[in-house]
Order: structure tokens, then sequence, then C-alpha cells
């Protein structure tokens, strides 16, 4: 069996450097070993997007990355994306809309809609429905989520 | 549900990967978007030896227009990447368009055409694309270099002709002739889930509108993609009106025997059938549903 | 206690604040209970029976343990050092017969459903823990499972072969006189209907971390919710402890939805787990776990009749329930099947019912509450019925709606003695037609007639609709605890739980109110026991109505105790002194009279007196439930070439009394809407024949998407405020849920009509509709339309 394998992974910004075993997955390796516990496991099958974090800036499940598979890689979390104190225009849009309740999808849910309007500044309601339907919440029913989203895009900065 | 334990290496390049899959055959897992691989091993029913990463060979993501026309599709190519295309998008438009039904961005910016065909789920849409675009896929091995036509590739529920040291490569897409239409339907239960039926064709016609050769494929409903040749034969020769498209979409049942499963019985799959194949249809050949 | 008019509200209750909690969430820096880290953490993950029925010949371990990394593995016969292993308590819905099949935290002898405790492995690592599971290998010996309500009230096979029946309670719901009332009624029909097994299935899985402190002889857990206290007296006398042992300790929490924090078997093992290991176990479920071991619920066939007069005056209902508990009875007992008798008749003024209602088991996963328990199923059972009736007698059902609605001048309405365990209740306060007709008049529904069920632009459109009522708080009374932290800063400790009702802010925004402050200054604390001396939890709507009632009644008394105390130094008359932020002043002239940083500074030297000035407890009590109630209404467009169902539109008027927070209500109704749509057209738990549950992925169970259902609407209404607490305020986090099925079926029905099928069972899928329809077209050849691709109906 192999042994801890070295990596070296840029974790929203900073370098880390790391020896993991090749089934440690990414997921955890942030939650555990990095104590970035923003990035929260709901399926562990690729399914509820609780873990959506972005891998050189493109969001991907990090449930379904192993840790050994981002080294030489960019990872960004939601704590990456948090500016250093109180919340970014996108997070105070979710805010001001109710946009969360219990919480645990919402790391997920900035991740993605941070992807979304660095891809496409000005969706339409319709394209944040298709942009967020990969991330199951099971609280606000989604309208709050994408109003809020809807409302970021308006304000035109994230 | 954690991985079981297993030996990990990052091949470098394809005679790499290739001399890793020779050393270990069935041992050795090709790892490429591991969106089908990673649950499959979070759930424990996969237990490999040896994952074999392909994601740093740069030769096998690339997607490029080859000197014949045609379109070369690496492996590891993102199905994103095909989505975003604009190479693909004007040349070859039912695959650009098909990408959008498959799972959701997250999944998309990772998982690739060559995970999907060797995954073989009968519910995927990249085994039935490429057999309506009557692609060919290279696999390679330490013995060599052979072509499979995409009808040819899929053997069974989750079962391909690839040999465990073969790896997948590329596919090819033909060129498009510029009298091609195309039409994709499917149905799932959700926004990108898997298809529960779907119809993926395309269509040639001539001058006078006639159709003079047609390639309608369902997914979804058997153990993998199914050439619905009795429609395309209920299509060949015919200026396509409404009553031919119907029948045509009757003939698409013929010999279907569809599996019923937790979502759907056989006999909705077939009414599905009906319905997407004379809906795709009627969207390729601009006839008002 | 009487509800009080008091005069002390200043503002901010009634305010759409936006939450303090959601700052720490959005940047990632929420904890979970897995993201709470102990020093030399060891982790467990439990064995579970692969197999629904059968008796345990043995557990081999053996592997697991020469497995380096894995600690220990827990057997039966180690929870056997306890003495007698106690089984798992009834916390609420107590029916009789039920204590026979109470569940133990391992199985022993028999195991009853797969998912079912076997045995826990203990590793330094969550990956080994599951490699040590993997090599735990149990010897059953399968025998024949009950996996139907039909099967299990035949009873040849049983659940609990040594008590010898599957019916675990039985009793009889009943008001007036039925057999009268049949017996002159013009109008009768009979009909079954059937809900599905589905449930909370939040998005956070279930989790511990446990810890035992030998030196003080502690032991504390962390990843309570929902019923701390409870909890904590279970766990205490299931391990041999005194309460005052054990600490309860609430984090953050992804979600309840009625299925959290009801006392499991790994409540148990993982706390034994950490004493016997002597290092602190976390325990978190993973997605495969939940689906198979996080409670059920709703799964239920009812046979109603209902008697009428032609013009749809409800006259009575008559029938039998049966619900299934799956293999064991939970600690929310027989609270399903019992609510859901009492709430077959809803808002409706029908005077005379009889249901038998029974409970069975089934070797399927243990039911308990699921959000809206007993009330999602009967107002689906009786909305139908009630349409079937509309149908025949080719009268409107928002019409008969009316009719038969609670008027407001029969309020408080008495409901009778319908609940076993329950004293006689009564519909406290509403305007019921009111809230109709708004609803009504939002959707447009004369407008809509003309569509409703025709053909419009290639797709079949309905209508329908479901009046609710629904109950909330009343049950034990509830705590709040506030101390003066000073510095202008206050800290309150309620006995209520969160799992993202957002009570942090609205607690904040009561207490603010009687204190004058603002609701930054408070910091408030949840659930957990550590904080005052007694506690309920969060469920039954109580989150506002009993544990928000306690917040205004603990802050009232703060600043009762305070004016007297001044009154007393000063001597001034108490209706000369008022209370501001910084303490009592003179009313006329504002001078400080008793400072709350002088009190502060007189406390940290040791006055005993002072700080009782600072900390004070109170308690709200209820004699009974408040009645939240509202109407919904669905308009579907059926594709039939797909028979994909789409939500055109779906809208909730409720009246929930007055709002704290109305940001926090629209949240529920529109969360508990879009629950009640996935429950009613995607959700499913299924069982096969050998009781293997194969719904065991979110690829299986499909959750809600946000493409699912774009258009929900909610509106609140206040026509009647409670009069039973201090806020005038009724539930809202359940009651939307409870009309969903009802409404959706009779749009769906309503689409249909033309197609001779008949709408009594859930959930909707495309699938089911075509089997329906192939069938009455069967049935009746090709007279209805048969395919149809477009704007033109085609007969093929």
């Amino acid at each position: 069996m192999t042994g801890p394998v070295a990596i070296v992974v840029l974790v929203n910004g900073a370098r880390v450097e790391a020896s993991v075993e090749p089934r440690l997955t990414l997921a955890d390796f942030l939650r555990t070993r990095l104590r970035l516990t923003g990035t929260h496991l709901g399926c562990e099958h690729g399914i509820c997007g609780a873990c959506t974090i972005l891998l050189d800036g493109q969001a991907a499940r990090a449930c379904l990355l192993l840790a050994v598979q981002c080294d030489g890689h960019r990872v960004t979390t939601v704590e990456g994306l948090s500016p250093p104190t109180g919340l970014s225009k996108l997070q105070a849009c979710f805010r001001r809309h109710h946009a969360l309740q219990c919480g645990f999808c919402t790391p997920g849910m900035v991740v993605t809609a941070h992807a979304l309007l660095a891809e496409s500044p000005h969706p339409t309601r319709a394209q944040i429905e298709d942009a967020i339907s990969g991330n199951l919440c099971r609280c606000t029913g989604y309208i709050p989520i994408v109003d809020a989203i809807a409302d970021a895009a308006r304000d035109g900065t994230r | 549900m954690k991985p079981p334990a297993f030996d990990y290496v990052r091949a470098h390049d394809v005679a790499h990967a290739v001399s890793l899959l020779a050393a270990h055959g069935a041992d050795a897992t090709p790892l490429a978007g591991g969106q089908s691989l990673m649950p499959a091993l979070n759930f424990r029913l996969a237990s490999p030896a040896l994952l074999v990463d392909l994601n740093a060979i740069g030769e096998l993501s690339a997607c490029a227009v080859d000197d014949d026309g045609s379109l070369l599709i690496g492996a590891t190519a993102r199905h994103r990447h095909v989505e975003t295309s604009s190479t693909v998008a004007r040349g070859w438009p039912l695959l650009a368009h098909a990408m959008g039904s498959v799972a959701h961005v997250a999944i998309r910016n990772r998982g690739t055409i060559g995970g999907s065909l060797c995954h073989a789920d009968p519910s995927a849409e990249w085994p039935a694309l490429c057999i309506a675009c009557e692609a060919h896929i290279e696999l390679r091995s330490a013995r060599g270099t052979r072509d499979v036509a995409a009808a040819d590739f899929m053997s069974g529920l989750f079962t391909t002709v690839r040999a465990s040291d073969e790896l997948l490569v590329r596919v090819r897409f033909p060129r498009w002739p510029a009298t091609r239409r195309w039409g994709f339907r499917e149905v799932a239960r959700r926004r990108g889930d898997f298809a529960i039926a779907g119809t993926a064709c395309t269509v040639d016609v001539d001058a006078a509108g006639a159709c003079t050769d047609a390639r309608v494929v369902v997914f979804g409903v058997a153990d993998g993609p199914v050439r619905a040749s009795a429609s395309e034969a209920a299509l060949r020769g015919r200026r396509p009106d409404a009553a031919a498209i119907r029948a045509a979409a009757v003939a698409a049942l013929t010999g279907l025997e569809p599996r019923s499963d937790a979502h759907a019985s056989s006999a909705y799959r077939l009414e599905l059938v009906r319905t997407l194949t004379a809906r795709a249809l009627g969207d390729a050949l601009g006839v008002p549903a | 206690m009487s509800g009080e008019t008091g005069d002390v509200t200043r503002g901010h209750v009634g305010r759409a604040l936006a939450r303090f909690e959601d700052e720490r969430f959005l940047r990632g820096e929420g904890c979970f209970v897995a993201d709470f880290e102990r020093p030399d953490l060891c982790h467990a993950v439990v064995v579970r029976s692969t197999v629904a029925a059968g008796r345990v010949r043995a557990i081999d371990a053996s592997a697991a343990l020469a497995l380096p990394g894995v600690l220990r593995v827990l057997t039966h016969a180690d929870l056997g050092k306890l003495g007698d292993v106690r089984p798992i308590p009834i916390r609420v819905g107590a029916l009789e017969g039920l204590e026979r099949f109470l569940q133990r935290p391992l199985a022993h002898e028999r195991v009853r459903y797969v998912g079912e405790p076997l045995a826990v492995v203990i590793a330094d690592d969550p990956y080994v823990a599951e490699d040590g599971a993997d090599l735990v290998f149990a010897e059953i010996e399968p025998q024949d499972p009950v996996v139907t309500i039909a099967g299990a009230l035949e009873g040849t096979r049983l659940a609990h072969p040594e008590i010898g029946t599957n019916v675990a309670a039985q009793h009889v719901a009943a008001r007036g006189d039925v057999d009268a009332a049949f017996a002159r009624a013009e109008y009768i029909r009979r009909e079954r209907f059937t809900c599905h097994r589905h449930s909370s299935v939040p998005l956070e899985t279930r989790g511990l971390v446990a810890e035992w402190d030998a030196g003080s002889g502690t032991l504390r857990v962390w990843g309570a919710t929902k019923a701390p206290f409870f909890a904590r007296r279970t766990l205490a006398t299931l391990l041999g402890l005194e309460e005052r042992q054990v600490e309860q300790i609430e984090l953050d929490v992804g979600g309840s939805f009625g299925a959290r924090g009801e006392f499991y078997p790994e409540d148990l093992l993982v706390p034994f787990a950490a004493m016997q290991v002597g290092r602190p176990v976390k325990w978190i479920e993973d997605r495969r776990e939940n689906l198979i071991a996080m409670n059920h619920s709703r799964e239920m066939t009812c046979e109603l009749e209902i008697a009428a007069r032609r013009d749809g005056t409800i006259l009575a209902l008559r029938g039998a329930l049966a619900a299934d508990l799956g293999a064991y009875a939970r600690t929310t007992g027989g609270i399903v099947p019992a609510k859901a008798a009492s709430f077959l008749p809803g808002p409706y003024a029908i005077g005379h019912v009889a249901i038998d209602v029974r409970a069975v088991v089934t070797n399927k996963t243990p039911c308990g509450t699921c959000r809206g328990p007993g009330r999602y199923e009967a107002n689906f059972f009786r909305e139908r019925l009630i349409d079937l009736m509309c149908a025949d007698l080719g009268l409107d059902p928002a019409d008969v709606r009316l009719r038969n609605l609670v008027p407001p001048e029969r309020m408080p309405y008495a409901t009778g003695r319908l609940v076993p365990y329950e004293p006689p209740g009564a519909y406290d306060s509403g305007d019921y037609p009111a809230v109709c007709r708004e609803a009504l008049e939002r959707i447009g529904y004369a407008g809509l007639s003309p569509q409703r069920g025709c053909l419009v632009d290639g797709r079949w459109h309905g209508v329908g609709i479901a009046c609710f009522v629904d109950s909330s708080g009343g049950g034990p009374p509830e705590q709040a605890r506030v101390r003066a932290s000073g510095s202008g800063r206050f800290r309150l400790d309620s006995g209520a739980s969160s799992s993202g009702q957002g009570q942090q802010t609205t607690y904040a925004q009561i207490l603010a109110d009687v204190l004058g402050v603002e609701p930054s200054a408070i910091d408030v604390h949840l659930g957990s026991t550590t904080g005052l001396s007694r506690g309920v939890g969060t469920f039954h709507g109580r989150g506002i109505v009993m544990g928000g009632s306690a917040v205004r009644r603990a802050g009232e008394a703060f600043v009762a105790g305070l004016l007297e105390e001044a009154a007393r130094r000063s001597g001034a008359p108490r209706d000369t002194l008022a209370f501001a932020a910084g303490g009592v002043v003179r009313a006329a002239d504002g001078t400080v009279v008793l400072s709350i940083d002088a009190l502060v500074g007189a406390r940290d030297s040791g006055d005993a007196a002072a700080a009782a000035l600072l900390d004070v407890e109170a308690s709200h009590a209820q004699s009974g439930a408040t009645f939240e109630y509202g109407t919904q209404v669905a308009h579907v467009a059926i594709d039939p070439g797909t028979w994909e169902v789409e939500v055109v539109r779906f809208l909730t008027v409720e009246d929930c009394g007055h709002v704290v927070n109305p940001l926090v209500v629209h949240g529920q109704v529109i969360g508990a809407s879009v629950q009640g749509l996935g429950g009613t057209l995607l959700e499913e738990f299924r069982y096969d024949e050998h009781g293997q549950m194969t719904s065991g992925t979110f690829a299986d169970y499909l959750l809600p998407t946000s493409t699912d259902f774009p258009h929900v609407e909610g509106y609140s209404a206040d026509h009647a405020p409670s009069p039973l607490n201090p806020l005038g305020a009724k539930g809202v986090g359940e009651g939307a849920t409870g009309g969903v099925g009802g409404a959706v079926a009779n749009a769906v029905a309503d689409a249909l009509r033309s197609f001779g099928v008949k709408i009594v069972d859930l959930p909707i899928t495309p699938d089911r509709l075509f089997a329906l329809v192939q069938a009455a077209r069967g049935r009746e050849g090709t007279a209805v339309p048969y395919f149809a691709l477009g704007a033109s109906s085609e007969f093929v």
C-alpha cells in the first residue's frame, strides 16, 4: 500500500504542505487537517452540494476529490470568499433576504453563487435557479436564496 | 462513507498511463473526473487496488478540430468544456446542448467524456450522443491502438469492450454536413438527474426537405442506448410532417423491452420513448409539436 | 396564567430584522457537531443489521479488533454491564400498548429492521473505524419480515413474535353521534386513501460528541437539540447516573423538521462508548445510515367515509386509519396516528366524528414525528374526500370549504376529546373563512376557472384547495433565564432549542422590547441543559409560543424585580419609577435610582443580593395549545406526453397570530410549503418484499431542488391573536406543510377529471399517474384522450 503522499496545495491563497493518505478526501483534508470546517458534508456522493468549493476557480464537490489530486492546484473555500471581518456583498444579500435558516447548506450556496456571478454577472432568475439546482436546501425553499443572488447581481459586485 | 484504502499514482503522460494499466491490469482503475468513481468508493461499492490519476495528462484533455474537420475530444475533456465551447456549439450543436442535462455545473466541471463512456451507465447522455453522431472511440494499450465505433463500445449494463489494460484516449466525431438537423429530449425526475428516458437524434435532409438519413438513439430505457432503426427507416426518403414524425415515434418502440425500476415502469418508459422521440424529431425538423 | 396585553413593546417585535446568527453561517464559521473537537478524540461507527428480521446468533468482531487503530468494539454484552438494559422510553404520545414495543440501544437476540444497531466500533480515525465496521460479522438467521400495513394487520408474520401481535395500540377518536348523522345524511361516500413513507431528512446528518470526565463524574454530550432536557434525564437513567451528572449541550443544528433530537440508540451508545474507552468519542452519521436509521414517518392508510347534505354541508366523518410505526415505538409514541385522527375534521365544523385508530409495527425503520405529524396525512385524506364529494354533487370546492369552515362566531370551537392522552381541546381563535377567501382571491380562483380540467398550451390544468388547522405550544412550561452581563449587555438562556428557526434573533427582539435595549445587546443561548435550571426544547411550534413567551415573562420578572428593589431602596412609589436600559429611573425626570452597572459591580464583589437581582428565571405555562390555521391553493399543469406535473403556482395564507419577525415567519411558510411539495411529488422511502430499503441514496430519495417549485408564495394574516400567551402568537413552523398533499392532489384530480382516474394515494409521480391513466383506458377503451403532442389533442 502506498504510504502517505506529500502534497502542496494553495488553500485560500495560503501555501499548505501536507502528507496525506491517498484515500483522504479533499473535504476531510480541509475540515480535519486544516480545520476549515465551513465546507460541510451532507451526503458524500456528490448530490447535496454542501461540500462545494472552488478548484482552480471552478466549482467542484470536495467529497468527490482526493486531497492527493489537489497537489499543485488552488482550492478556495467559503472562508476564502469571506472578507477578514463582516460579510461580502453577496453574503450581505443572503442575510438581507433571509436566504439561510439552519446554515448547513449555506457555504456551498455561497461558493456556487460566487462561481455563477464570476462567470455570468447578470444572470436571469431562471439561470440562477438552474445554477443552484445542484445545492440542496431543506429549510428555505430556495426562493429567498434566488432573491439574494439576484439582488447581488443587480448590485454588480461580489 | 469513507473510501477504502488504495494505492495512488499520478500518470504524467499517456505512455505512462498505458504502461501502468499493462502492468496492473484489472487491479488498476483509471481516475478521470471521479464523479462516478468517487461515489462508488465512498459507498465502498468498489475497492480498487491502484488508482491511476489521469488528470495531469495535458494531451488527454484536448478538444480540437482535426484536419479533416472531425472533432477530437480527449478522454479527460470536461463536460463543462464541451458545453461552453463555441467550436462544439458551431459544428456539433447536439453535444453542447445535451451537456446542459448532465447533472449540475459542479459535476460538469470535473466529469469527463472518457469517464462517462467507460462507466457505461444506461441513463447517461454521452453513450447515446456518440452513437447519434456515429463517433469513434480510440483505445490504446501496450498492445497497440484500436478504433471502436460508438455503437459497438457498450456491451451491456455498465460494461464496455474496453479491456482492463486499455486506456480510452479520445473520441472522434465526424464532421457534420451542413444539412444536418438535431434534436435532444430527456425526462428526469428533477433537473440534472439521470434520464428515465431520452432521445437523441440527428437527421440529414436534402434540398427538397426530404430525409436522406437519420440516427435516432433512445437511452435510459435498456441496458445501453438503443438505435431506433425502425424509426430511422420510417423517416428515410420522406418529407417529414407531423404524421410521419408520429409514425417514426411509434416505430421507436419496436423491439424495446424497457426495464422497470423505482422511478419508472417499463410501460411508462415506452410512453416516454414515444413522446420524446416525437418531440426530438419535431425539434430537429421544425415541425410544430 | 392568562395572556397580558402588556404595554412594553417598543417596536422590535414585529420588525423584519435580519438575523444575528447569519454572519457566522455565511462565513463558514458555524459550529455543527461534526465541526466540534475535543482533545484526544476517537471516532465511532455503528454496525447495523443488513437483514430486516432475524435471530442474532453471534457477532464476531475479532477481525475488526485486529485492525491497527481500532480501539474497542461494543456489543450488547458490554451494555449488559450496566445491568438490565432498559429500553428507550416514550417522551410523548403514550398510547396504551406501545410500552411493549420499545427499542433497546443495541439489538440483542433479534433484529427487527435493516439499519438496527448491532455494535459500535471505536477507532482513532473515522476512516479506520469504517474499515473496522466492515470487519464485524454478524451471524443472523433471517426470518420473513412483515413490510406493509396490510401485512401487519393480517398478522401472519410478526415483527415482535414474543408479543403476538403487530397492533401496538388501538383506540377510537370520537365526538358527537356519527351513527345518527350518517342515518340522516343525504349523501354518503367512502374511500380508501394511502399516504407514503417519507420523512424529515435534514441536510445535516445526526452526530454526537461525548466525553466522560471521571474526575468530576460529569458526562458531557454535544449535539443535543429539540428535547435536550428529556435527553439528559433519559441518558442519566439508562446509565445509572444522576441527572446533575449529565450535560446536554446544543451546538449549531442543521435542521430537524421533527426527526432530530428524539433520543435514539446512538444517544446512549456514544456516551456509553466514551465512558468505556475513557476518551471523548465522536460519532457522525453518514447519509447512507441517515436514510435508514433516522426516524421515518407518514406511512398511513385510511378508510374514510363522509356524510353530508346535498348542499355540501358536512355532517360527519367516520372511518379507520392505520399508521406504520416501523419496528419499534419511538420516543414520540403514537403521536402520528393519534394526531392524524384528531386533525381529520380539520378546520371544519363537523360535529360528529368516529375514527378507529391503529398503530402497527413492521420490520422497517422506526417512525417518529415529521413536520406537521399526522396533519399532513389527515389533511390529504379529508381534503380529497371533500373534493370527491364536490365532484359527485356538482358543487364548487371553494364554496364547500367556505360553507363548512368553523366561523369566527363559533370560536373557541370545542373539539371534544379526540386524543387519548390529552384533555378535551378547543380551537382558540381565528377567522377561518376570511383566510380562505384571501387565498382564493390571491390565486385568482375565479379567473382560473376556464382552465380547470382543460388542455391549455398542451397541458392539463387543475386547481386544488386544502384548508388546515394546526396546533402549537401547550405541554410542559418553557423556561428562560435573563442575566445582566454588564456594560449594557444581557445574557438570555432559553430551554428552547434552535435548528434554524431564528431564535437567536427573535428571542432577542422579544427581550429587547421588555428591557428597552437594542436586540444586539442580548446574547442568546439555546437548548443546552447547562444554562438554566430546567427546560424542554423546541417542537410542536413551541419556539415562539412557549419559548418566546417564557423570554417575555423572564424579562418582565427581571424588570419587576429591579423596580421593586428600586422602590424599596428609594422609598418612592413604584408607579413613579420606570425601567430604562441602564436601570431604574424616576419617570418624571429620568434620574437614575438604581443602576444595573452598579449592581453588576456589587455582584462581582460578592454581593449575593445584587447577584440575585441580576439573574432571573421564569417560565411560561399554557393551559392548552394555540391553533394556527390557513388555506393552501395549488395550480398544476400536467404534460400528457410525459405525465410530469408542474406546480405552476402554490400559495399559502396562514394566520399565526402576532408575528415577532415577518422575515422569519415568511421563511417558515415557504420552507414548509416546499418541504410538503417535495413530500407529495418527489420523496419516498421504498421497501422491497425482503424489508430492504431501496431509496438508499440521494439519487433515489429525491429532495426538492431550486428548479422544482420556483413559484411558491406565503402570506400572513393576523385576524385573531392567541389569547393564551403574552405575545398573542401561534406557531408557524409546521402548518404550511400540512395542507400541501391535499391541495396538490386535489389540483391533479381537477386537471385529470376527464380521464376517469381516482387520486387517492400519495406520492403523486409521473409513473403513477401514467399507470392510473392506463388502467382507466383499459377499463373505458378509447373514450378518453390518449396522446397529445401539443395544443391540439390527438387521438391515436
